[in-house]
């Protein structure tokens, strides 16, 4: 552990505390104030007519009967709201060659997957306005749907874009080192094919937003549960013609997130427009039923990948290739090639491996979008590298920690840049094995698995080593022309009574952001923490930044907090100086006084300080500045990301009769870097962990071959629930950034990138006895009993 | 569509009387005519549990029910829970684990501890997984969740400091 930065004996020493959310209690008792809960006068309710087909011609649309419903106030088509909103293009510049065709609110001439809205329809209650949705009546001319990958890219296969030459929106190629000599002279080689399902984040609370559109003032409100209002503000405001300033995006209480939140959904679009048409507030609160077809989904990859082999174990060189589907628009703004991207540069990351060659095609089809949730790339990258460890560690007879501790980046190495050119501050891998093989107890299980399986019961371990891209720079979206801070801001006010207000540009979702922060602040500037009032999420009234994705909140939103903590602190005790006729540097707060800092003995409160500032300045000398509220922006420089680095270790038992797979439990040694609240990093890390668990064993997005969604209700799609998953034990190695002062790195992503490679290892460990592998997740029963030959 | 009902029922102990559509849902009476928004609606089928309320008694899906069926009926939503105390100490330690993130799921599931609790009075843990499996939650991975109740059921039989 290092040291905290400040003793935690000291009095409001909060950095590294495990602590409670003072904002959590209002959720406990039912008031929280969730978007929908949201009702303004004058309110209308949005429904969609949506695409029955997932690619068709609309050939017309004849909206007169819904017009004629009851409580109908307007319907919208395409066309008229095209008028008021210009489109956007889901393309990053410095993905070179990206295309992806230009998207509306609602669709035009084409409908390109089975959900697409269509038609808008506005009523008094949302009943009213779906039920005229249902008469509305457009004539469809069916056309071939692509769905299948290989279909899509076949040499003659139909672009689906006009003016495109094929069904790709990105490729791009990764080589270094000499991959194919390595190969030759390999002494082993292990490959693998490696199937990812489609699926989706499942949000508890869907999507929602409410639109208030104000006329005379030309100025748009809008209570939106999104990770991300400053990025809406922008884009509201510039697809929209609408003044910057006069576009306020609110994050109330956000019911889940996840990275789900944070890309342009034709709905949201359509919302806005909707108000603008209407001059009344208009709210979409996405049904479920909806969410499936429409939030964005995930991974869909098939990754073929081979690691060549020393006869020593170690890896020679490593050859990658990843057919990823996004649907049939890349998404707005953030695309649908980050992941891909993010999957080919991961690979392998943690290993010393100089000879790597990586090819990506991102693949259009007429699916829902895919795009970035929790992870990113991550659980691809690192579960198809996992497999590939514990192939050659199987194939060699080199235990699995064993084979990994030969072949990790080593401590020696650092700064390190890997083959893809991911460059490593410091990690901490060796570590963290050394202290999971402690944690598991490794030798009793593989004992206790030996004596199971001589009475025909299967249980299996499985590894994965991670690495994390935390506190994103510029290098992730401004570089490629996106309206995305990578900075943070932050306004600090002492009030007159004594205590804090901080206003910061990152958002909670119920993580713990505004917690961390207040303990950041309260820690710096000597004062309870309950007298600290964090506020986020309301682009009028914060700081414009980030907000939430990347795992940042705490990387970057904690050390802007911190930095403008000092300088508030450098303020106070300025003007204490004065007041007291002493020099700042012999004074100090604690415990909310101004302190004499040699001998500890309060001088004065804060609220009599405040109170002297801000009532009786004609006490104060003529020359004296109290400035008591700070505004301070910090972005993150040094090295472009943070990586963070940790293991997991899955324990299961397979049921060779019904390919039921029982997870036992599950072991996290994680390095985020300073933990500011290890309650909160842990309670991230378990609800990542069952995530990725989550895509391991149950979730996929199931199609048909005429690309309808079969399983897009919460009784036909499986999601882990309480009963089948497993404790979860977390240990921690701290490596603190030297980039900041504070240390810390994000911790959000990490349980979601290791858990499915952990827990694919542990289930192929488990059938070892059968000399048959599964290379699919999710390990369906089906697929189980499908590799063990029993169907 | 048909004309509105009259409905009159309890709710937190306050009697109410509107008139309704008789297709409205119960969860749709508590959270957009009453305003009682504690109660969230997460899947409208009976799969998640964040429109869990307690019925006559019993914990019924707000979602799955008519507000007409719930006429003469006295519900208690979690505003009404919470206000009468008789959870205080389940959220109490929901509070001090972190069993909860985005808080969304969370009425729903003290719901259901709350019933497990009054049935149950010292489950395992085991138990207490199996009674959260109608409840979905995204964003704790569960275990704070049973911790926060094994510690409850604990506390209450005095053997947990």
């Amino acid at each position: 552990m290092t040291a905290p930065l400040s003793p935690l004996d000291r009095p409001n020493s909060y950095i590294g505390k495990a602590l409670p959310r003072p904002n959590a209690k209002r959720l406990l008792a039912g008031r929280g104030r969730f978007t929908d809960d949201m009702h303004l006068p004058r309110m209308l309710h949005a429904a969609f007519t949506r695409s029955p087909y997932a690619h068709a011609k609309i050939v017309s649309i004849d909206v007169e009967e819904a017009r004629a419903m009851p409580g109908v106030r307007l319907v919208a088509t395409g066309a008229d709201l095209a008028k008021l909103c210009t489109p956007w293009v889901g393309a990053l510049l410095h993905f070179s060659g990206m295309k992806s065709p230009p998207q509306y609110p609602l669709a035009m001439e084409r409908a390109l997957w089975a959900g697409e809205p269509i038609v808008a329809v506005l009523a008094d209650t949302r009943a009213q306005a779906e039920d005229a949705a249902e008469r509305v009546n457009i004539v469809f001319e069916d056309l071939p749907p692509i769905v299948d990958i290989d279909l899509a890219c076949a040499s003659g296969a139909t672009p689906l874009h006009e003016g495109m030459a094929d069904n790709i929106s990105f490729k791009t190629t990764i080589e270094s080192g000499e991959v194919g000599a390595a190969f030759a002279e390999a002494a082993e080689i292990v490959e693998a094919e490696l199937t990812f399902g489609r699926h989706t984040p499942v949000t508890l609370e869907p999507r929602t937003i409410l639109a208030d559109f104000e006329p005379g003032e030309r100025s748009l409100t809008v209570h939106h549960s999104t990770q991300t209002p400053y990025q809406f503000q922008d884009i509201f405001s510039r697809h929209f013609g609408l003044d910057e300033s006069r576009v306020r995006v609110i994050a109330g209480d956000v019911g889940g997130s996840f990275g789900m939140k944070l890309h342009v959904y034709p709905e949201d679009m359509a919302t806005v427009a909707l108000s603008i048409l209407s001059e009344r507030p208009v709210k979409y609160v996405a049904d479920r039923g909806e969410s499936f077809l429409n939030d964005i989904h995930l991974r869909d990859h098939r990754v073929r990948a081979k690691l060549a082999l020393a006869s020593d174990g170690a890896f020679l060189a490593m050859r990658v290739e990843d057919d990823t589907a996004i649907g049939a628009y890349s998404a707005y703004p953030r695309t649908s090639a980050v992941e891909g991207n993010q999957v080919v540069r991961l690979m392998g990351a943690p290993y010393k491996i100089t000879n790597y060659k990586a090819d990506l095609n991102v693949i259009f089809q007429n699916k829902a979008q895919t795009s970035q949730y929790r992870g990113v790339g991550h659980p691809i990258a690192c579960a198809a590298t996992e497999r590939l460890v514990d192939l050659a560690a199987r194939k060699l007879g080199i235990d699995p920690f064993e084979i990994r501790r030969r072949n990790y980046v080593t401590s020696d190495m650092y700064p390190h840049t890997t083959a893809s050119g991911y460059r490593f501050e410091r990690l901490s891998l060796d570590e963290c094995l050394t202290k999971l093989h402690r944690l598991m107890n490794y030798p009793a299980l593989r004992a206790e698995q030996a004596a199971l399986r001589e009475r025909g019961i299967y249980r299996g371990i499985g590894l994965a080593t991670y690495v994390e891209i935390t506190n994103p720079s510029p290098a992730f979206y401004g570089i490629g022309g996106a309206h995305i801070s990578a900075q943070d801001g932050c306004v600090l006010k002492v009030t007159p009574s004594g205590e804090i207000q901080c206003a910061i540009s990152v958002a909670e979702q119920g993580q713990g952001t505004e917690t961390i922060i207040g303990q950041i602040v309260a820690d710096v500037m000597g004062v309870d923490r309950m007298r600290v009032r964090v506020t986020t999420g309301d682009t009028e009234t914060t700081p414009h930044g980030g907000a939430n994705w990347a795992c940042r909140g705490a990387g970057i939103g904690g050390e802007t907090a911190l930095q403008t903590a000092r300088k508030l602190k450098a303020n106070v005790l300025a003007v204490a100086g004065v007041i007291l006729q002493m020099s700042p540097d012999a004074l100090d707060i604690s415990e909310g006084a101004v302190i004499e800092r040699a001998t500890g003995a309060p001088r004065m409160g804060l609220g009599e300080l405040a109170a002297l500032v801000y009532f009786r300045s004609d006490t104060l000398p003529p020359d004296a500045q109290a400035n008591l509220t700070v505004a301070h922006h910090f972005a993150p420089k040094g090295f472009p990301f943070a990586f963070t680095n940790g293991i997991h270790a899955s324990l299961v038992e397979v049921d060779v009769e019904t390919g039921f797979v029982k997870l036992l439990k599950h072991w996290v040694v994680e390095d985020c870097g300073r933990v500011i609240n290890p309650l909160l990093v842990n309670e991230q890390v378990r609800g990542g962990v069952v995530q990725g668990l989550g895509a391991a064993l149950f979730e996929e997005c199931l199609y048909d071959d005429q690309g309808q969604l079969l399983n897009g209700s919460l009784a036909d799609y499986l999601v882990p629930m309480a009963c089948e998953m497993p404790d979860i034990v977390i240990d921690h190695v701290e490596t603190p950034t030297l980039d900041t002062e504070l240390g810390a790195k994000g911790c959000g992503e990490a349980g979601t990138s290791a858990a499915s490679g952990a827990a694919l290892n542990a289930v192929n460990d488990a059938l070892t006895p059968f000399e048959t592998e599964i290379s699919q997740i999710p390990m369906t029963p089906q697929r189980v009993l499908r590799a063990l030959g029993a169907v | 569509m048909s004309e509105a009902v009259p409905l009159s029922l309890t709710i937190n102990g306050e009697r109410q009387q509107v008139w309704i559509e008789p297709r409205l849902s119960l969860a749709d009476l508590l959270r957009h005519h009453l305003r009682l928004t504690g109660t969230h609606v997460g899947c409208e089928m009976g799969s998640c549990g964040a429109c869990l309320v307690v019925q006559d008694g019993r914990v019924v899906h707000s979602c799955l029910s008519l507000a007409v069926q719930a006429e003469g009926s006295s519900i208690q939503t979690i505003e009404g829970l919470s206000e009468s105390g008789v959870i205080a100490d389940l959220q109490a330690a929901f509070h001090e684990r972190n069993a909860l993130q985005c808080g969304f799921c969370t009425p729903g599931m003290l719901m259901t501890a709350h019933e497990l609790l009054t049935k149950t009075p010292s489950p395992t843990r085991e138990a207490i997984r199996d009674a959260l499996s109608g409840n979905f939650c995204r964003c704790t991975g569960y275990e704070a969740i049973v911790d926060a109740i094994e510690t409850t059921a604990m506390r209450r039989a005095g053997t947990h400091a």
